[in-house]
């Protein structure tokens, strides 16, 4: 008994490190879902609460992050619940059958489109999406944060050397380095 | 015309965020033309740049994390 117990102080969570490291992943996670920003940050917020909250619950069986994105997808559930309820009901709705009288092949209209991708490749996207996120997640600080700003957020140049009191060819090299590292990581994760 | 491949990566990274001029572009592809590790590292750089505006990527900004960090600390 006491041995396990040993154990389990090993499987520590850092929440002080939560927001650097997972923040963004989660937030990708939570944009896909409920695509609002505002929202999504919120429950990531909550999700890092919840997370605090039910940290000695923590066995250590899945990486933190893993965890926390178990947790982030029982909020996007409440976060549904709660909308819904609000509403007071949740509707369903059966279109085909007010139609059902349009004459023609309509049992063959209902089979899936065998050449709309877009349910597959949107589930890609955001895959993709988190794939990358983790390789920028790897990259040291500066970097990282560089390459946020300028992909991501899309500032320019100059906004960035302001802001971060850099000068343009370190910016650049920065980028470099940043895209080089990227590219070696998803071709690792992704291809 | 003449550039070194430091300078076709600088070009073609400026590039991928729209801000190599026109001079600086015809520069590239010659040298592409010429020198197959940089015209790999073009490819690569520009599939790299298809993928990311594919991912629809977020990021929240370093105020909304320092708020958040702020915001945790008191709870931990």
């Amino acid at each position: 008994m006491v041995l396990l117990e040993k154990n389990m102080v090993a499987y520590k969570l850092q929440p002080e490190n939560w927001v650097d490291q997972y923040a963004d992943y989660l937030f990708n996670y939570a944009v896909a879902r409920v695509s609002d920003a505002e929202i999504a940050k919120d429950l990531v917020q909550e999700t890092f609460y919840a997370g605090l909250n039910s940290a000695k619950n923590y066995k250590g069986d899945a990486a933190e992050r893993t965890w926390l994105i178990a947790i982030l997808k029982r909020k996007v559930i409440d976060y549904y619940r709660k909308i819904n309820s609000k509403k007071g009901k949740a509707e369903v709705r059966v279109n085909y059958s007010a139609a059902s009288d349009a004459e023609g092949d309509w049992l063959e209209e209902q089979v899936a489109d065998p050449f709309s991708k877009d349910g597959d490749s949107s589930i890609e996207n955001e895959e993709l999406g988190l794939a990358i996120q983790e390789c920028i997640s790897k990259l040291p600080k500066k970097q990282s944060l560089v390459f946020k700003m300028k992909t991501i957020q899309g500032m320019s140049t100059e906004d960035i050397c302001n802001e971060l009191g850099i000068n343009p060819s370190n910016l650049w090299v920065m980028i470099h380095r940043a895209r080089t590292a990227l590219m070696g990581c998803l071709n690792q994760n992704w291809f | 015309m003449k550039i070194s491949c430091e300078e076709a990566a600088h070009i073609c990274n400026k590039s991928q965020y729209k801000e190599a001029g026109l001079w600086e572009i015809i520069k590239l592809k010659w040298h592409i033309f010429m020198c197959k590790t940089c015209a790999k590292f073009s490819k690569q750089n520009t599939t790299f740049t298809s993928l990311c505006d594919r991912a629809g990527l977020n990021v929240l900004t370093e105020t909304e994390k320092e708020e958040m960090k702020k915001d945790l600390e008191k709870h931990i």
